[in-house]
């Protein structure tokens, strides 16, 4: 059972007097990639703006776009849809075979209905439903999607466009990076077909059919080192499947709040003095309530990744997955050298992980002598307590 | 990432400093490097922006596009690019010439793919080329195909016949902060080599040349264990752990905090502090997007309306010298502080001994070398390649780069105990006491007569997992081979049973010292370097329907030149 005025009243507190930030298909695709952190969790679906956050507490993040990216960008896009798709309908007409003389566009965007989130959404789904009947074939623009986050409603503001043909509907995402004989950056790749199942995803709830919508998406980009645009498909079946696994897998975000004190705040707000509401003494001992988990990853995906990072210094998982999976998953860095040195009895659970890890230190240590003594290695005498009577990294580095 | 790299990352985060998971140097270092750093314009499909480069760490030349979304300044700034480059081409080549040893039966079969007659005309033109014939330089008994780079068809046809064989005694090597600057490298010389020089879109003559060595040198990059074209954070991960994570690994000046930190600094500490891009700007070729919008953005409209206004008037070069001057000074902000990294980690590098089989990898390197320049200059040679890889070139080169990195990591175990340490924690080497030899044991061959064949057994606390039958080696006798033919448990360790042969002379007892004796200490390694020849691929000129038929040779096309670059 859902107490969805609770929630949201509770949500509304941790963000404190402070707009909603608003989910978008970047944010979910990031939320996915690391769906055990609850902190990112809570931020998100309290709508607390985290770059600001991140800045308060003394870790302002590195995010950031330059203009002269957010200039090409737009510019490529425009001219993509310039007089109702026209460009669009060419590429789409000579990718997927289709005659599209009758094609019609519709923009859904924000000002047909003004801002209000509910009724634009409503809107959208008239229109797509509409139109699934199978009508003429038309490219929706700005359609306000909507998709369950952790039993939270969470609306898409898309700059995406749906493509409708004889019933069944495509995805169509615009990019600017270019598609250089046939290839692109396999980054911006993944991420674009992330954020495309994301939509398609959320269009699919939204015409309640998994089969209305296809499951290759349409990438628009300039092709090679021009402005022309070219139009490829991307099968986002594996990218449906992770998302669909891993939305499954956030935890409710009622039972995240319920682990939390009643009155955690985190509001960014600036009282009528101009100094904050809440210190950053405050917002930083608040964030620490909040269970996270950190990643390298996160570097590249959340604004409070330098935050989180120093949190969790010491542990094996700032080294990244590879490592720690090395390490057979011990938690934290005194842990696994405690017992690659001996000095820490393994329990039965972390004994092949102990032995392994003797090894290395063995090995390494010989490694060493043998480098410096240029001659074939020979074995090292273990102390009584198992430690190498050299030990390794005494000589802190090269 | 193997156990013995993730125990010197903890060991390293411990310590605030990295350590050492190589004891020599892997990677071939040049006398003479080209350092590039390279920036490109954000949102721009790889448009330079600025670099600097050059041979000499106090004189970089450094190199600007006062607006980067201008084509004509762009192809300036590739011609200048192509002077340096070019220059440092010639320098390699004017080194001299070694002659090369008569190729192996493995190499022979490559000459043979080329087509009777552009092969005789080849030879032909080949002997003019600098100091005789470099031609036919691949020679080097490696049995390496043509395998260069997107268009591998070129090479495999230019494969001529090894006249006079010689091979340059130096090679171009450049120098790039990261993968992102190899990618620069690569795309760059694809968005210049099939420039026309002459008609209505003419090209400074040298920029499609820069655009085929780009294209060399971005296609050896893929060759494991080549130093033509070396990202410096992978040449650095190589040799050193960080008790960071290898996403910030891939940040220079981060890695070089941990690996070279400033006095009075922990490699922690420092590493943060490079992670501030106003301190540390980006090792490029993106920039940083604040200097983008606080800076670089306000310097290229006092650019912009410097050159309107002298279109205008006619006149205004002078403040069309101030504005480029200015956006000089700020990329050399940008550019300066990884250019003296890329120095230091040279000289953190080049303290390392180098590796054994070093030189060899590098030799492969010459040869590829040699065999481009003379392409380069053949009178029916001297196409850009091609854009893509026909079928069997790709397969080609995929089979070429999997045994060349079977190679690079059996050589890197085999010259440093480090590295071989973290094949002693997988089982497939392990280091261990002779406790039995029995030197004069002779058994029947398959043929039923009799050879010499020692057992030696050594006992190893190794988890040493090698199957019966396995072939390995020992650095410390590399021309002896053992094949196992016992691993059995015994007290705390392994018992491993060898059988011997060759490196013992011909006699019927082998000689003492050419068995391991009881007592000594011996590493081996199933990492063994002669990897077994991957499946014959048919010729180019072979290729089956199914795999798009032989591939049709580059034309040079109108389209190409006149390709937009906006
Ligand atoms: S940076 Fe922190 S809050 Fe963000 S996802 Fe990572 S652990 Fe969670």
């Amino acid at each position: 059972m859902r107490h969805e005025g609770k929630t949201e009243a509770r949500l509304g507190r941790i963000r404190g007097s402070e707009p909603p930030r608003r989910h978008n298909a970047r944010t979910i695709a990031a939320l996915t990639s690391n769906p055990g952190c609850a902190r990112r969790a809570v931020l998100d679906a309290a709508g607390v703006d985290k770059e600001r956050l991140a800045a308060r507490v003394g870790f302002p993040a590195a995010f950031g776009q330059s203009q002269f990216a957010i200039v090409r960008g737009n510019a490529f896009e425009k001219q993509v849809k310039a007089d109702g798709c026209a460009e669009l309908l060419r590429l789409l007409r000579e990718l997927l075979g289709l005659d599209l003389e009758q094609a019609t566009y519709r923009d859904l965007g924000a000002g047909e209905t003004g801002d209000s989130l509910h009724p634009r959404h409503a809107a959208a789904r008239a229109q797509l439903a509409g139109a699934a009947e199978g009508a003429r074939p038309t490219v929706f623009d700005h359609p306000l999607l909507r998709l369950d986050i952790a039993g939270q409603e969470v609306y898409l503001e898309p700059d995406l466009v749906a493509f409708q043909h004889g019933g069944a509907f495509h995805v169509v995402e615009i990019k600017s990076f270019p598609v250089i004989d046939g290839q692109a950056d396999g980054e911006k790749v993944a991420a674009a077909a992330i954020q495309s199942a994301v939509y398609v995803l959320a269009l699919r709830r939204l015409l309640g059919r998994a089969d209305a919508v296809s499951h290759e998406v349409v990438l628009v980009c300039p092709k090679d080192f021009s402005n022309v645009p070219v139009a490829t498909t991307i099968d986002v079946r594996r990218q449906l499947l992770v998302l669909e696994h891993q939305l499954a897998r956030l935890t409710r975000i009622d039972t995240l709040l319920d682990a939390l004190p009643d009155d955690l705040t985190l509001d960014l707000a600036e009282n009528g003095a101009g100094g904050p509401v809440v210190t950053a003494e405050a917002l930083t001992g608040a964030l620490g309530r909040v269970a996270a988990r950190y990643a390298p990853g996160c570097l590249s995906t959340c604004e409070l990744a330098f935050f989180c990072r120093r949190e969790a210094a010491g542990r094996t998982a700032t080294l990244g997955a590879g490592v720690r999976e090395e390490l057979g998953g011990v938690e934290t860095i005194d842990e696994a050298l405690g017992l690659a040195h001996g000095t820490l009895a393994p329990d039965e659970e972390r004994a092949e992980a102990a032995a392994m890890l003797r090894t290395a230190a063995r090995v390494y240590a010989e490694g060493l002598q043998a480098a410096s003594a240029a001659v074939p290695p020979a074995p090292v005498a273990l102390t009584a307590d198992g430690e190498p009577a050299a030990p390794p990294g005494a000589g802190a580095g090269p | 990432m193997s156990a013995v790299e993730a125990y010197a990352r903890l060991l390293a985060a411990r310590a605030g400093a990295a350590q050492p998971v190589a004891s020599v140097r892997h990677v071939h270092l040049s006398e003479r490097p080209l350092v590039l750093v390279p920036l490109t314009m954000a949102g721009e499909a790889n448009a330079p922006l600025a670099a600097l480069v050059g041979t000499d760490e106090r004189a970089p030349a450094l190199l600007v596009v006062g607006q980067p979304r201008d084509r004509a300044l762009r192809f300036a700034f590739a011609s200048e690019l192509a002077g340096i480059l070019l220059a440092h081409v010639e320098r390699c080549a004017a080194a001299g010439t070694e002659p090369v040893k008569p190729p192996k039966a493995a190499a022979r079969q490559q000459p043979a793919t080329a087509p009777a007659g552009r092969g005789a005309g080849r030879a032909g033109a080949a002997a003019g080329g600098l100091g005789g014939a470099p031609a036919g330089a691949d020679a080097a008994g490696t049995g390496e195909q043509g395998t260069d780079g997107p268009g591998a068809d070129w090479e495999a046809e230019a494969a001529p016949e090894p006249a006079e064989p010689v091979r340059f005694l130096d090679a171009p090597q450049v120098l790039v902060p990261n993968r992102a600057g190899i990618d620069f490298v690569r795309l760059f010389g694809r968005s210049t080599r099939f420039r026309a020089t002459t008609g209505e879109h003419a090209v400074p003559a040298a920029v499609p040349v820069l655009g085929r060595w780009l294209t060399y040198l971005a296609g050896r990059a893929e060759h494991p264990g080549s130093a033509s074209l070396v990202a410096m954070t992978e040449a650095l991960t190589l040799h050193w752990a960080t008790g960071q994570s290898a996403l910030e690994d891939a940040n220079l000046a981060a890695l070089m905090a941990w690996i070279d930190p400033p006095a009075g600094l922990s490699g922690p500490e420092a590493a943060l502090l490079a992670e501030d891009p106003v301190r540390w700007p980006p090792a490029g070729p993106a920039t940083d997007p604040q200097f983008d919008n606080r800076v670089l953005a306000p310097a290229i409209r006092a650019y912009d309306a410097a050159a309107a206004g002298q279109a205008g008037s006619g006149g205004g070069d002078e403040r069309l010298g101030e504005a480029l001057a200015e956006i000089q000074r700020v990329a050399r902000t940008q550019l300066e502080p990884t250019w003296r990294l890329m120095w230091r980690a040279v000289d953190r590098l080049r303290a390392l001994p180098a590796a054994a089989s070093a030189p060899r990898r590098w030799e492969r390197d010459r040869a590829r070398f040699t065999a481009y320049y003379s392409y380069l200059r053949d009178s029916d040679g001297g196409l850009p390649q091609a854009r893509r890889d026909g079928a069997v070139a790709a397969a080609r080169r995929l089979g070429a780069l999997e045994r060349e990195l079977a190679e690079y990591e059996a050589d890197r175990a085999f010259d440093d105990p480090l590295v071989l340490a973290g094949h002693r924690v997988t089982g497939e080497a392990f280091v261990g006491t002779v406790v039995g030899a029995d030197r004069e044991r002779r058994r029947p061959n398959e043929r039923g007569s009799l050879v010499t064949r020692p057992l030696v057994q050594l006992r190893t606390v190794d988890p040493a997992r090698l199957a019966t039958g396995t072939r390995v080696r020992s650095p410390a006798r590399p021309g002896q081979t053992g094949v196992t033919l016992a691993v059995e448990p015994a007290d705390d360790g392994f018992l491993v049973v060898l059988e011997l042969s060759g490196g013992m002379g011909r006699s019927k007892v082998p000689p003492p010292g050419s068995v391991p004796k009881v007592g000594e200490t011996l590493a081996y390694t199933s990492l063994l370097v002669e990897g077994a020849f991957s499946a014959g691929l048919p010729a180019p000129e072979d290729t089956p329907w199914t795999h798009g038929g032989p591939p049709s040779p580059y034309e040079p096309a109108e389209q190409d030149a006149r390709e937009l670059w906006e």
